[in-house]
């Protein structure tokens, strides 16, 4: 997904019907006509970072193949008592119109700060379908059927305000300001039928501070996302959208989001050998411990001079590895850092957002073999978990969910 | 009169568009192509259309009214099943206060221009509301022409905490009124 530049709409086509649709051409409209209103002094373009828009609409929803923006925002929702399918599709058909007008750096309509909403800053708002929300629309039989809360891990120590969720708000820009007026707007439209049970926040590298692409380090100080399939490739599109199951979910994607708190104390005791050994590649720059360069093949065969494997079978790259690219998942974490405890002691992590077409093919068989014996499972701790099904995008004039809940 | 269209949302999301114009005859109307069946006139078109929601009592719609032909557009009422009674506001100072009360004549739309109608500023008044309007439902309204026209659009329904001036009765305008609230 690229940065587009919208062109300019001309008056024939916005007159001709159907332009006046959710987000696109809503700005063309005032620049087409001439208002009656008060004339305020033009605003200042915005600068380069702070103008960049990421298309909404689209046949898969925008903030799974975009490139990471800098900062995220993970709402997630209860429904009320009072939703049903009828009120889910208000609901959705509302925030969809915020979502769209809000990622064009468009005010949505009723914002109480719409000077807030130039800057789009390649905002993207991305919803998902938690468990849960299939039951309250009377629609089980289209929950796909490995979306269910992921099986206990031996390694978690899951807490329930930060797991679980009918309704993901999946909020991303380069802009902190952009997030957060981006979160309000879609938090009080949600009010009328949902209640908020967390939100995680997020950062990852300010955009501009180092090329866009390049593998950024974690709070561990990890590359992280070596491997992840090439957004735009075909690798991506077989291993991420989703193709088969209940049809309305095919275009979309699924999300695990799980909250890892980093175990930073224990890591800092660890030198920098035995951390290498435990990822199974050399942390300065995150090549393979059997590769020269980040990007080459971990050669997993190879024996140091002693006859044991340079990568052990215990490494996260070797227990994460998968036997095809079908198999893969998509990795989109942010960093999360709270305040340290009063002697201390860091509240670091990751807000770990997973993509895969299928929950139980392909993101439950890599977590068990991780659990099982990952030498890093002593210096992280999943302490949130939660799943959601991603709907396909929607063109102008659809909504989010229209395929489940229209 | 349908106010809540609820499947439908497909191509009419947000579409305000125009319909049911078969008694337009509003200036330059004959300037326009030849209307068939399939297109219908367009020389009103509402961007932005939206309706605070609101259980009962009064509320208000807001949106920027287009005027697409080449001569002024003079709309002099409004109306919508979700409440029969409606008005035309303007929102000016009183005593000191802001205050809204009917406007006068109705409200020009200028040719090749338009008026927005908003918070705080010129809006539709509804004056009771009789099904609740909901965050989300989709509300047709009718607004009608100084020379009979009339066109509908439809308001999106949301959740908004500002509109709330002191309700000003004009000359004649609705009894009892006096100092509520829209909220």
């Amino acid at each position: 997904m690229t940065d587009r530049e919208r062109g300019p709409v001309s008056r024939r086509a916005l007159l001709a019907g159907g332009a006046l649709s959710v987000g696109g051409a809503i700005a063309v409209g005032a620049a087409a006509v001439r208002t009656g209103g008060d004339h305020a002094a033009p605003t200042p373009a915005p600068a380069a970072a702070g103008g960049q828009t990421i298309a909404f609409h689209g046949a898969h929803q925008a903030g799974v193949e975009t490139p990471a923006q800098a900062h995220a925002s993970f709402v997630a929702l209860d429904l009320a008592a009072v939703a049903d399918r009828a009120a889910l599709r208000r609901m959705m058909l509302v925030l969809t119109d915020d979502a769209a007008r809000l990622t064009q750096g468009v005010a949505p309509l009723a914002d109480g700060q719409p000077e807030l909403a130039r800057m789009p800053a390649r905002l993207t708002v991305t919803f998902g379908f938690g468990p849960r929300l299939f039951d309250v629309a009377g629609l089980t039989a289209q929950r796909p059927s490995s979306l269910q809360q992921l099986p206990a891990f031996g390694i978690d120590k899951l807490q329930q305000g930060w797991s679980g969720g009918d309704v993901l708000l999946q909020i991303c820009a380069d802009d902190p300001v952009t997030v957060a007026h981006a979160q309000r707007m879609l938090v009080k439209d949600s009010r009328s039928f949902a209640t908020v049970r967390w939100v995680q926040r997020g950062f990852r590298n300010a955009r501009g501070t180092q090329d866009d692409g390049v593998t950024q380090r974690n709070v561990l100080g990890q590359l992280d996302g070596t491997r992840n399939p090439a957004p735009g490739s075909d690798v991506f599109a077989s291993a991420v959208w989703t193709d088969s199951g209940p049809a309305w979910l095919h275009g979309g994607t699924t999300v695990v989001i799980r909250r890892i708190h980093a175990e930073l104390e224990k890591w800092d005791a660890a030198d920098t050998v035995g951390k290498e050994f435990a990822v199974g590649r050399r942390l300065s720059d995150g090549a393979p411990l059997t590769g020269r360069l980040e990007l080459d093949e971990p050669d997993f065969n190879a024996k140091n001079e002693l006859g044991f494997p340079v990568i052990s079978e215990f490494s996260h790259v070797s227990r994460a590895q998968v036997g095809s690219d079908r198999l893969r998942i998509f990795r989109r974490p942010y960093n999360y850092d709270e305040p340290p405890g009063a002697d201390g002691t860091a509240d670091s992590g990751l807000v770990f957002a997973s993509y895969q077409r299928d929950i139980g093919e392909q993101f439950i068989p890599i977590q068990r073999k991780l659990d099982d014996a990952d030498l890093m499972n002593e210096w992280i701790t999943p302490i949130g978990s939660a799943v959601f099904a991603v709907p396909p995008g929607c063109e102008p004039g659809g909504w989010i969910g229209q395929s489940l809940l229209g | 009169m349908s106010l809540r269209k609820r499947g439908l949302l497909a191509a009419t999301v947000l579409v305000l568009a125009l319909t049911g114009c078969g008694s337009e005859k509003s200036p330059g109307a004959e300037a326009a192509p030849a209307a068939t069946s399939a297109s219908p006139q367009q020389a009103l078109v509402v961007k932005d259309p939206w309706v605070k929601t609101a259980k009962s009592g009064m509320s208000a719609a807001y949106g920027t009214v287009m005027n697409t032909t080449g001569k002024d557009i003079v709309l002099v009422s409004a109306s919508s099943s979700v409440s029969p009674m409606m008005e035309l506001h303007e929102t000016t100072t009183v005593d000191g206060k802001m205050a809204m009360r009917p406007k006068d004549g109705g409200f020009v739309i200028p040719a090749n221009g338009s008026h927005e109608f908003k918070p705080g500023g010129d809006h539709f008044m509804l004056m009771d509301v009789k099904t609740e309007v909901k965050t989300g439902d989709q509300v047709t309204f009718t607004l009608t022409t100084k020379d009979g026209g009339t066109f509908q659009f439809t308001a999106l329904g949301k959740d908004f905490a500002a509109g709330n001036e002191s309700y000003m009765p004009g000359m004649g305008g609705s009894p009892s009124a006096s100092g509520m609230s829209m909220g």
